[in-house]
């Protein structure tokens, strides 16, 4: 019994003494941490990230979304646009030429054939691809000579930037996928094994766990990339993976970790590395209603007329919903609740950006003694004493309800102080989440019926063009009955203008032009009272290690996007 | 014994197809989808046409008989042409069952994973046994002493404590703060000097420890139940008035018999070996059978939580039999005619 628990005792501190060596990295592999294991390389059969992630090391598209949103030609010479020919004049098809002299990893030259083959792999009716959506309106996509492509759409395309663009969308060998198409796709075994023209070669893979990686000897850059492994390991949670990059240091790369920022920032005093924050485009906003939520008015409430006749009450006016936003302090809110999950803003678009307009930022001071002059200025003012002012006769209160969630609440808290101070009155309400965004027809307390005067939610753009994004205001979109409150304008906003603009910009391909655009129906949605923006929140958040140098964060790409140019410093 | 067993076995058979059924329909009728997890960008059509690719959107029976054949056929002929070396007419067309997810042969990936499940879990199990029987036969032995006391003790909280938390635990205490074993899990290692077994040991120990300690807590907690039983038996009595050693009375007779039932209950625990610590190889990255069976649960791979999950009902039953014929060979009170 003793011997045996005194050998037991012996082993245990062996056990210790082999683990004083320590947790080592070796310097020339880069160790990824996906807390979502890959299941395959396929990204045309991706279910994920982790797929379109894990592929992007070894497949490349045409072109890539740089950082700021725009394109950055990878296989592709340079990124086709009207003023350069490769678009053609009517919108209806482009044409890219691939760099010269491109190899894929096993020696063979890349063709124009493998960019059709890569079209028709995903657009065969029984491939069963999940990014299809990229070949939308795609007619046919043909092979001009070795090294040019044409796709052409089946009408004007002022945005063709799907097909071949992107993580989503990367040049797969035909040699080796030729037979894998349609439904031969369900048992793919090259999806395993992906040949490409990236910086890495995939060594091993195993499913749903771990892919190892070697560097590629015939990657078109000189000298890149700096590492000669990779290692892409899968699984566990999003807590443990940042911690093995910021506190025990035995992982490089933690990806999307979607836990609390308050979390992460205690994480990062440990030294070994820092959170990367990545802003897309989404930002938390107070929505005005600009009809009337009143009870009273039952089957009516909160539904827009054509004619104008059930408007907001007192919100549209101009003096009044121009004083509650500048009563808000945005960079208290940015700093004391979302820390380094936000910062503050006065516009509805900010990402990609060159859309983000220069010409609201005045509100990001807060200004109480202005919003006040502004009120008395319009004859707004208290005037029976109880700390409330009225616009003709109609006391100042409004209702505003939000999600349930800490950060939320305390927002709510905080503007209430401010607007109390400029004498309106809030009613706040919170609603569970899954109520709130739920789509039950059958609940007043969603936030497409808008049953309050005031509510605050985040929204953005799903892609780097907002064309779509910006859609979501027409006059169409108007939440109501008749949608069974389906529509984007959940604000019940009406501009004739607006909707001219968008029409405008549907048919317009010169970026240039297009920016204007979106920042002229900003401007019309923060000018107008439709919207408040408040924060501008980070949309994902990665663990790097503090030895590796070159990273940049890109909310349009995979994360990875960039992975040959990182070193170990 | 020999009649008993084979009519064991024989009797398996219909009770492996039903649990086959309901385990294919509970699986099936889940309102699980296979295009579920999918970016909520692609529109229901493209869903829809994933799902026809599939053939998720196929009637039940035609999707069970489709399992059946390639679990029960074309896998067994498979297994046979990879390890003899030989081919049979219509190779080429065979279908194996294949997830819906990795698009891969769920036996091969079973079969990548098993190792590492093996390794960690079944040592853990292993070390459990080592430490829960000699624990539990001294805490019997010396009841209410003060060995006893913090072994109940030291077990209760190996028992209550769950795994998730301990693991937790010792990751804060030996990764992050001593920085002696890792926390990650190296599925890709392979033993070939010294200094990859030290690597292998050093990895294995934080999940091997958090499972020892439950199965241990577990383990000796039965076998001092057990042990205490017999100690209190006419026959032990009869023994020490024979004037034999305290040694031999508890060594020879009473621990034999009191490890009766834990040799049973070690019996029916081992397809559990087979499943996974479904948390633990979570936490530490195991990457085991365990953690392939939540994804696919997740991702609604019913392929591949159908074959799981029936290779874990076969198992099972196998060693009820096993254990019930093991206590018929070990207590030779027990007869089965």
């Amino acid at each position: 019994m003793k011997t045996k628990l005194s050998l037991l005792l012996i082993l245990l501190m062996a056990l210790a003494s082999v683990a004083g060596i320590g947790v080592a990295q070796e310097d020339d592999t880069v160790n990824i941490l996906f807390w979502q294991a890959a299941s395959h390389m396929n990204p045309y059969l991706g279910n994920g990230d982790k797929e379109f992630s894990a592929a992007s090391l070894t497949l490349e598209p045409l072109a890539r979304y740089g950082p700021d949103g725009a394109l950055v030609p990878f296989l592709a010479e340079a990124i086709p646009t009207v003023a350069n020919g490769g678009v053609s004049e009517d919108l209806t098809s482009i044409t890219w030429t691939l760099k010269e002299g491109l190899i894929w990893s096993d020696g063979s030259a890349v063709t124009a054939d493998d960019v059709v083959f890569s079209g028709e792999f995903c657009m065969h009716p029984e491939t069963g691809c999940t990014v299809l959506n990229n070949f939308n309106d795609v007619e046919s996509v043909e092979a001009l000579d070795e090294r040019t492509v044409r796709v052409n759409f089946t009408g004007p395309k002022p945005v063709p930037y799907g097909p071949f663009v992107s993580y989503l969308s990367p040049i797969i060998q035909k040699a080796q996928f030729e037979s894998c198409i349609g439904a031969a796709a369900l048992e793919c075994q090259e999806s395993f094994r992906p040949i490409g023209t990236g910086p890495f070669v995939v060594d091993e893979f195993r499913t749903n766990d771990v892919i190892t990686y070697t560097a590629n000897p015939n990657y078109r850059v000189e000298g890149q990339p700096a590492f000669s492994r990779a290692v892409f390991k899968g699984g566990g949670d999003a807590e443990s993976a940042a911690r093995a990059v910021l506190e025990t240091g035995e992982a490089d790369y933690a990806w999307n970790l979607q836990i609390s920022p308050a979390v992460l920032t205690a994480m990062q005093e440990a030294g070994l590395g820092t959170v990367q924050a990545g802003y897309a485009t989404s930002v938390e906003r107070l929505m005005i209603n600009q009809t009337n939520p009143d009870p009273a008015l039952g089957d009516d409430r909160s539904v827009w007329m054509a004619d104008g006749s059930n408007g907001h009450p007192f919100l549209q006016v101009d003096a009044i919903w121009m004083a509650m936003s500048k009563a808000i302090d945005r960079n208290i809110i940015a700093s004391q609740l979302y820390g380094i999950a936000g910062v503050p803003t006065c516009n509805i678009l900010l990402g990609p950006a060159i859309y983000a307009s220069p010409n609201n930022d005045a509100c990001l001071d807060q200004d109480v003694e202005g919003a006040k002059a502004l009120l008395d200025d319009a004859g707004i003012v208290d005037s029976d004493g109880d700390g409330v002012r009225e616009y003709m006769g109609i006391p100042l209160r409004v209702s505003y309800q939000t999600s349930t969630n800490a950060v939320r609440q305390n927002t709510q808290a905080l503007v209430k102080q401010w607007w109390s101070d400029i004498g309106i009155e809030t009613e706040l309400r919170n609603i569970d989440a899954a109520v709130f965004f739920g789509g039950d027809i059958a609940s007043p307390d969603t936030y497409s019926k808008f049953y309050t005067d005031i509510e605050m939610y985040t929204n953005g753009s799903s892609s780097p063009d907002p064309e779509v994004y910006l859609g979501n205001w027409r006059t169409t979109e108007i939440t109501h009955p008749d949608n069974s409150w389906n529509g984007g304008n959940v604000a019940r906003w009406y501009s004739e203008e607006y909707d001219v603009l968008l029409d405008e910009m549907s048919q317009t391909a010169d970026l240039d032009r297009r920016v204007e655009l979106a920042i002229a129906m900003n401007d019309l949605l923060v000018q107008n009272g439709v919207m408040i923006p408040l924060v501008y929140r980070a949309s994902v958040f990665s663990a790097l290690a503090n030895t590796v140098d070159g990273f940049i964060m890109n909310p349009w790409e995979s994360e990875l996007w960039n992975i040959a140019e990182w070193t170990r410093s | 014994m020999g009649k008993y067993t084979i009519r064991r076995l024989l009797t398996a058979i219909p009770t492996i197809l039903v649990i086959s059924f309901i385990i294919f329909a509970v699986v099936d009728l889940s309102p699980s989808d296979p295009t579920g997890n999918l970016p909520l960008t692609i529109p229901p059509e493209v869903r829809q046409k994933i799902r026809e690719a599939l053939g998720a959107d196929d009637p039940f029976a035609v999707k069970y008989v489709k399992w059946l054949q390639q679990f029960f056929i074309a896998e067994p002929l498979n297994f046979i042409e990879t390890t003899l070396g030989i081919t049979f007419p219509g190779s080429e067309d065979r279908v194996r069952v294949i997830s819906w997810a990795t698009r891969g042969p769920v036996i091969d990936i079973i079969a990548e994973r098993l190792p590492q499940t093996l390794w960690v879990v079944g040592s853990s199990y292993f070390l459990g046994v080592l430490i829960a029987v000699p624990v539990g036969v001294y805490s019997a032995y010396r009841q209410y002493s003060i060995f006893d006391q913090v072994g109940t003790f030291a077990m209760m909280v190996g028992f209550s404590v769950p795994t998730f938390f301990t693991g937790l635990m010792f990751i804060v205490i030996f990764s992050v703060n001593l920085k002696w074993f890792p926390s990650v899990y190296d599925t890709t290692l392979v033993v070939t000097d010294i200094e990859s077994l030290q690597q292998q040991l050093r990895q294995m120990f934080m999940p091997v420890t958090v499972l020892t300690l439950y199965t241990t807590a577990q383990m000796s907690r039965y076998t001092r139940a057990s042990t205490l039983d017999n100690l209190q038996q006419d026959y032990i009595r009869t023994a020490r008035s024979k004037g034999l050693t305290e040694r031999t009375v508890v060594m020879r007779h009473a621990v034999r018999n009191s490890l009766i039932p834990v040799v049973t209950l070690i019996a029916l625990q081992i397809p559990g070996i087979f499943a996974g610590a479904l948390i633990t190889e979570q936490i530490f990255r195991v990457n085991g059978i365990g953690q392939y069976l939540i994804i696919a649960i997740q991702g609604g791979d019913l392929p591949t939580v159908q074959t799981v999950t029936f290779i874990f009902a076969v198992l099972v039953v196998i060693f009820n039999i096993v254990a019930d014929v093991l206590y018929g060979i070990l207590d030779p009170r027990v007869t089965y005619s």
